[in-house]
């Protein structure tokens, strides 16, 4: 046992010299992450089966107050306070590098823990009902928009240091070139520091607003700048995203990176090309020319959308080149099929990246472009393509690695390791159920944020244009699936409390059958023998990964299908608009 | 062979090799996908597509769009439903629309076939025009201080509910309009 007052430990895992500080800095965001994701879990739970209009849970007022904590609390807190955990440990843990300035990463930590309680407290309790947006001139109290800066300078310092402590790593000779999973992080801490900014830019000026120092704020000017803080947001979360996806391939897998070079390249795109993505949030906008507008979310986006078709191939590529050397050989798929499905963080690497890639990112650049957005402009289809991305997507993932990083930064066993292996499978079926139903309840021009579709207490005009069978059908699968999601995440949130109270203190917790060796720059050691196992060297006409290949053809196949669909059903929307 | 290295690890040496067969042949389809989404929107939707997105918009003060609908309402009102104004525009003319919490004014009769130039605006908070056509919606963002223009010509007969699609305050599930498109 070395001494608690010792400053460093090395791993006896993963042989990585872990600090003392960055060890309790890593603990503490994760955990507050836990907290809130669990907190935006129960509040889902509630407005889902609000929507599910044949239920219709909640009374208007609570539906409005816990739809803005739900969207704050999980797309803000959750995310970022995890992300933070994953730049400390991308910058020091991972890299065997010490922290520099521990005191900064606790300036920014209570920062954000500050920030973010009373914002949660002021929207849960239902003083600021403007949800995660506040678009002015919706008002809040001006402590909510206090709290929320609070919170995105303490991000703002969190980023930083993840940069100090990588131009301290790189001073000191403790790294060259920096692994794909730090370098996508970088990319990732690039964005957010844009996307911070142009958040302090939007929220600053309605925060003078609210204490009357300012007359006035410009709803059109603060979408702008508001949309460079949300969409690079979302970027931050796909780039850390991918970030966590090669990491789960290598340490399920031992798959190493196909093309170094190809991967970074796509990461730069995406440090390239988004900002100028963040007008699709604005494209029935008034005050944005058409010229603008097009060429923003399509040629530039599509820059991004290049880079993520890129991880796309490379991530299945690169396991199923693991496999192939393991000895899985045989046809196209061996590889596939005789890889860990049992092992939890492979299931929500598969899942998420299923998910993610089919439904989330699809949808999106569908969405996304200024014709069919006309059709799908804040309605249900909307918050069903960022949960899959942002849920089945992101938050998958991270919960697939946490089965790893809890253990090792915590030093403690794994608890109910088989809820672990099972819970990918169920959050990823019941996120499916949950957003096929949104979407298409949206497709059928059912509004988000709306507490009641049947219009049964308005006073002029009522219509019972949603009262169809179809609508709900596709309500009770968002209702039905959320709950089978939510069952989901509270499984991993059982799992990861259990460790962190009751897990077993060890130095060496079991990890599942992962490849360690995946931290070390050597060449992982083939292994595995087997009756599938052959000898002969792939034939297949030269190409190295064509498993990977007929997948990644048969995925753009797809998204080529559901593009020419929904173009059709712009087409036949019986008005004509000009 | 190319040396490989797992994603966690430090790579060492010279990891830049050049692509592969399978990486070659994904990147040009990335490529190639990317720019046909790209002609897709730029080039050849606007050439061929009856649905098109080219609002315009234009800065005024939420009184003055207020006094215009006023007007509006007067030159052209032909009833009331549930006390909201019914007006029946000339086709061809400019329709002024405004969304206040939680109401659209007024309710407005068009005549099939014809083109109506929508002027939308808001009286106070954010707002979102979904008019609505199961299993369509047509969907514009409204803003106090902005005008949302757009060219609407509707092709078949009904009635049409406005719904507002975004939230706005604790009555944003009240707020309804609704057009009438007559043969
Ligand atoms: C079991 C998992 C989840 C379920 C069942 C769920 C369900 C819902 C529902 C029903 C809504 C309201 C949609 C509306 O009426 O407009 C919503 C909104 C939202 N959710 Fe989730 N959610 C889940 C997890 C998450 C997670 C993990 C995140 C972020 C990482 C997230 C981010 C959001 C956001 C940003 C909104 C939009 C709030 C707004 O419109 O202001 N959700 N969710
Ligand atoms: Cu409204
Ligand atoms: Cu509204």
């Amino acid at each position: 046992m070395q001494a608690v007052a010792a400053l460093q430990r090395r791993c006896q895992v993963t042989g990585l010299l872990v600090d003392r500080s960055a060890e309790r800095l890593i603990m503490a965001n994760a955990v507050t992450a836990v907290v809130y994701l669990a907190i935006g879990g129960l509040l889902a739970l509630l407005i889902a089966l609000t929507r599910w209009q044949a239920i219709h849970l909640l009374p208007y007022e609570s539906f409005y107050a816990f739809v803005s904590t739900h969207g704050m609390v999980m797309l803000i807190f959750w995310i970022i306070f995890f992300e933070v955990a994953g730049l400390i440990f991308g910058s020091t843990v991972l890299l065997s590098a010490r922290m520099v300035v521990p005191t900064l990463g606790w300036i920014a930590y209570g920062m954000m823990l500050i920030g973010s309680v009373v914002a949660t407290y002021l929207m849960v309790t239902g003083q600021a009902i403007v949800m995660f947006t506040s678009y002015p001139p919706l008002k809040a109290p001006p402590l909510y928009y206090a709290a929320v800066l609070v919170f995105a300078v303490g991000a703002i310092l969190a980023v930083v240091h993840f940069i100090i402590n990588l131009v301290g790593a790189r001073l000191r000779g403790d790294v060259g070139s920096l692994p794909l999973f730090t370098f996508a992080l970088l990319g990732a801490a690039i964005i957010a520091l844009w996307s911070l900014l142009a958040g302090a830019a939007a929220l600053l000026p309605v925060f003078l607003w609210t204490v009357g120092l300012v007359p006035s704020v410009d709803p059109g000017v603060y979408r702008l700048l508001y949309w460079g803080l949300g969409h690079g947001a979302q970027q931050i979360n796909l780039a850390a995203m991918v970030a966590v996806w090669y990491g789960l391939a290598s340490l399920t897998t031992g798959a190493k990176v196909v093309n170094e070079g190809f991967s970074r390249i796509a990461i730069v795109l995406y440090v390239l090309f988004i900002n100028m993505g963040a007008m699709h949030h604005l494209q029935v906008d008034p005050g944005i020319g058409t010229w603008v507008r097009n060429v923003n979310v399509s040629y530039f986006m599509y820059g991004a959308v290049i880079g993520s078709l890129i991880h796309a191939f490379s991530i299945p590529a690169s396991v199923e080149l693991a496999m192939r050397e393991k000895g899985f050989r045989q046809g196209l798929f061996t590889w596939l099929r005789r890889a860990p499905w049992g092992e939890p963080g492979f299931a929500a690497l598969v899942t998420s990246l299923f998910l993610f890639g089919v439904m989330g990112g699809v949808s999106g650049v569908i969405i996304g472009g200024p014709f069919v957005n006309m059709i799908s402009h804040n309605t249900l289809l909307v918050p069903a393509h960022f949960h899959m991305t942002v849920v089945a997507g992101t938050t998958a993932a991270f919960m697939g690695i946490s089965y790893y990083l809890v253990p090792l930064i915590f030093q403690r066993q794994l608890v109910l390791r088989s809820w672990a292996r099972l819970q990918p499978y169920v959050y990823a079926l019941g996120m499916t159920i949950f957003g096929l139903g949104m979407g298409l309840a949206g497709h059928w021009g059912v509004p988000r944020r709306h507490w009641d579709i049947t219009f049964s207490t308005a006073r002029a005009l009522r219509t019972d244009i949603f009262e169809q069978p179809e609508i709900a059908v596709f309500l009770a699968g968002l209702g039905i699936g959320a709950i089978i999601a939510v069952i989901g995440g509270a499984m991993f949130v059982a799992v990861i409390v259990g460790t962190v109270l009751l897990g077993r203190r060890t130095a060496t917790p079991a990890l599942g059958k992962i490849a360690p060796e995946a931290f070390l720059p050597v060449p992982i050691a083939a292994g595995g023998s087997d009756g599938e196992v052959s000898a002969a060297e792939p034939s297949h006409e030269g190409f190295e990964v064509p498993g990977a290949l007929v997948l990644a053809l048969a995925f753009l196949a797809l998204f080529a299908l559901l593009y020419a669909i929904s173009w059709y059903e712009l087409s036949s929307v019986p008005w004509g608009i000009h | 062979m190319a040396v490989r290295f797992s994603s966690l690890a430090k790579p060492q040496g010279t990891w830049w090799h050049p692509l592969g067969r399978d990486e070659r042949l994904w990147g040009a389809l990335a490529v190639i996908w990317g720019l046909a989404m790209f002609a897709m929107i730029v080039f050849i939707w606007p050439a061929i597509g009856r649905e098109q997105n080219q609002i315009q918009s234009y800065r005024i003060a939420p009184a003055t769009f207020g006094a215009l609908t006023d007007q509006f309402i007067e030159t052209y009102q032909v009833g009331e439903i549930d006390g909201v104004p019914v007006v029946a525009p000339p086709p061809g003319s400019d329709v002024y629309l405004e969304a206040r919490a939680f109401a659209w004014r007024p309710v407005i009769q068009l005549k099939r076939g014809e083109t109506y130039r929508f002027l939308i605006s808001s009286r106070d908070v954010q707002h979102g025009f979904s008019l609505v056509m199961a299993p369509h919606s047509i969907n514009f963002q409204v803003l106090p201080d902005y005008v949302t223009v757009i060219q609407l010509t509707p092709e078949e007969a009904g009635e049409y509910p406005i719904v507002c699609n975004e939230y706005c305050g604790l009555g944003h599930h009240l707020m309804l309009g609704r057009i009438i498109v007559t043969e």
